[in-house]
């Protein structure tokens, strides 16, 4: 028993630096919907119907600039692709647990709680799924807590604040700084740059199809810059 | 948007995030992602991010876009890119981003 309770802290443990960096974030997440005009419950019950800040960022800012429904929801789906990602990468860990339990875990999953997985447990064969289950799931029920609690702040704060603050602008700055530090090598840096530049260029199109156009290209521009350097380094 | 678009926005992202999240985890390790598609979706947070920021950057209140050098929002936006370029904080990009923006808006 007291190995299993362990377990968790640990995870907890492990996550408690990430914490307050989610606190801003959530903040904006509830204060922007309140000043697009969200009700409580939307507001605050997308934390827990989306659970993830970076779509529910992207999803209250084209609501808010009046795009269509379609292109709210797949912009939302198009930039939580990156989970599928995690789920593939996270998948052999959790072989042989409940289909109950890893629902749960997806569910619950983050940047944070994939992240630290993957960093204590990733490597090491001799550590049970059990084991990395709880410590995953320890440090993902505190950032669930603090999300909820951060976005119903931010989302009454928000509610009574005028729009001459620009409080919208935390949107594009909160993505800059998500955006920046993951800029580790030059075809991220591309992707980025394409992205922009084309999704301005192509703003005038209809159903914001242009955000799309960037997308596309941006991740085409970046694939293409590894795959040539990948080449030059076959040859070297 | 209607109160019932939205919730229905807001469900459907949340469903068919839960199904991204699932995918290779409900399989429990049944499927894998070609190396192809990896490599691709390595690219979607820089991709999307970006090609949000400088559009909700350069949108007017009255619809269009400023391009000029002198929008407060596109000097802000500078400003905190260099901050979370150099201090990898999300709260000091926010800090000094919007501070920049109402000072920008006061003196122009």
């Amino acid at each position: 028993m007291k190995s299993v309770f362990r377990d968790y802290i640990d995870g907890i443990h492990a996550m408690l630096p990430l914490l307050p960096g989610a606190v801003p974030f959530g903040m904006i997440a509830g204060a922007v919907a309140a000043e697009a005009g969200f009700g409580p419950a939307a507001g605050i019950g997308q934390s827990v119907i989306i659970y993830a800040g970076t779509a529910q960022l992207a999803a209250t800012q084209l609501v808010a600039e009046a795009a269509p429904a379609l292109v709210v929801v797949l912009t939302g789906l198009v930039v939580n692709l990156r989970f599928a990602m995690y789920s593939a990468s996270l998948a052999p860990h959790f072989i042989g647990l409940s289909f109950r339990r890893r629902a749960l875990l997806a569910y619950l999953m983050t940047d944070q709680s994939y992240a630290l997985t993957i960093l204590r447990h990733g490597a090491d064969e001799t550590v049970t799924a059990i084991t990395k289950a709880r410590f995953y799931l320890g440090g993902a029920i505190a950032m669930w807590v603090v999300w909820l609690g951060a976005t119903a702040t931010g989302f009454m704060l928000g509610s009574r604040i005028p729009p001459s603050w620009s409080l919208d602008f935390f949107v594009p700055l909160s993505f800059l700084a998500l955006l920046v530090p993951g800029i580790r090598d030059r075809a991220t840096a591309i992707a980025a740059i394409t992205g922009a530049i084309v999704a301005v260029a192509a703003s005038g199109l209809v159903f914001n199809l242009g955000l799309f156009a960037g997308a596309a290209c941006g991740i085409a521009a970046g694939y293409i810059v590894e795959a040539r350097r990948g080449k030059k380094d076959d040859i070297r | 948007m209607s109160v019932t678009t939205l919730w229905l926005s807001i469900v459907a992202i949340g469903v068919g995030t839960f199904v991204l999240r699932l995918s290779f985890i409900g399989l429990s390790g049944r499927l894998a992602l070609p190396v192809a598609v990896t490599r691709a979706l390595r690219f979607v947070p820089a991709a999307v991010l970006s090609a949000i920021i400088l559009p909700a950057a350069l949108r007017l209140p009255e619809g269009g876009l400023d391009v000029s050098i002198d929008n407060p929002r596109l000097i802000a936006c500078v400003v905190a890119a260099g901050i979370a370029w150099a201090t990898k904080s999300v709260l000091a990009t926010l800090i000094v981003g919007m501070g920049t923006l109402w000072l920008l808006q006061a003196l122009l």
